[in-house]
């Protein structure tokens, strides 16, 4: 069912764009995940993000991401983007949305979406601040069959 | 013996470049490919030891060959979103 977008580009993003996409008169309901830029982490102060990916397979894996969701969630429709390059606080680096029948699948598929993109996207960022320059690493990457076996065990 | 090319991103791409480039023989597999990498950049060998390894934009385990054809990336731990 319904990928209705799913991009990696030039940030930062315009949020009611991706809310407006999953519309449709059969949907009562809309998740809408937005991601900004925060002025502080781990103690320190952050005054910008710049966000750099392997961009070729982090679209392979939004994608990917998106088709599994709409193959769990069938009625859903959903859509996700990311972007890219230099970013200041307040400003909106990802956006997931979910749009359903009644809510409960909405919900459940946003935060599927989202979760994957932590998860697995090819992407990473390097704040900048009065205390300094440092790349932020949150998640190791993982094969498929190893998040697989995890999932199962 | 075969030249790789793998491409790095984020603190790897600034400590080694965007490409690093090496021999490995014939029929290595990605856990030998970190070693090697990790063996060419001893200051970074924890950042390399941490990072994952994909082919052809697939994330693969330690013991998939990988060979001069293929796009081979090592990628350190993820902060998107």
């Amino acid at each position: 069912m319904p990928v209705i977008r799913s991009e990696v580009i030039e940030g930062p993003l315009d949020p009611a764009l991706w809310w407006l996409q999953v519309q449709d008169p059969s949907c009562g309901a809309t998740v809408l995940m937005t991601g900004q830029v925060r002025d502080h982490h781990q103690g320190n102060r952050v005054v910008r993000l710049e966000y750099e990916a392997y961009r070729s397979m982090a679209e392979e894996v939004m994608e990917e991401v998106l088709t599994e969701t709409a193959r769990r969630w069938p009625e859903v429709r959903v859509a996700a983007g990311h972007a890219l390059g230099s970013m200041e606080v307040g400003e909106v680096s990802v956006v997931a949305a979910a749009s359903a029948a009644h809510r409960s699948e909405a919900f459940g598929a946003c935060r599927h979406i989202i979760d994957g993109l932590k998860e697995r996207l090819p992407v990473w960022k390097k704040e900048f601040g009065p205390d300094g320059e440092r790349w932020q690493e949150e998640v190791p990457l993982r094969p498929a069959e190893e998040r697989r076996d995890e999932e199962s065990g | 013996m075969p030249l790789l090319t793998v491409h790095c991103y984020a603190a790897l791409r600034e400590a080694a470049g965007a490409r690093v480039e090496l021999e490995l023989p014939a029929g290595s597999t990605a856990g030998e490919l970190k070693r090697a990498v990790a063996e060419q950049l001893p200051d970074h060998a924890a950042l390399v030891e941490r990072s994952a390894v994909a082919v052809n934009r697939r994330l693969v385990g330690p013991t998939e060959t990988v060979g001069p054809e293929d796009e081979i990336a090592l990628l350190p731990p993820v902060s998107g979103g």
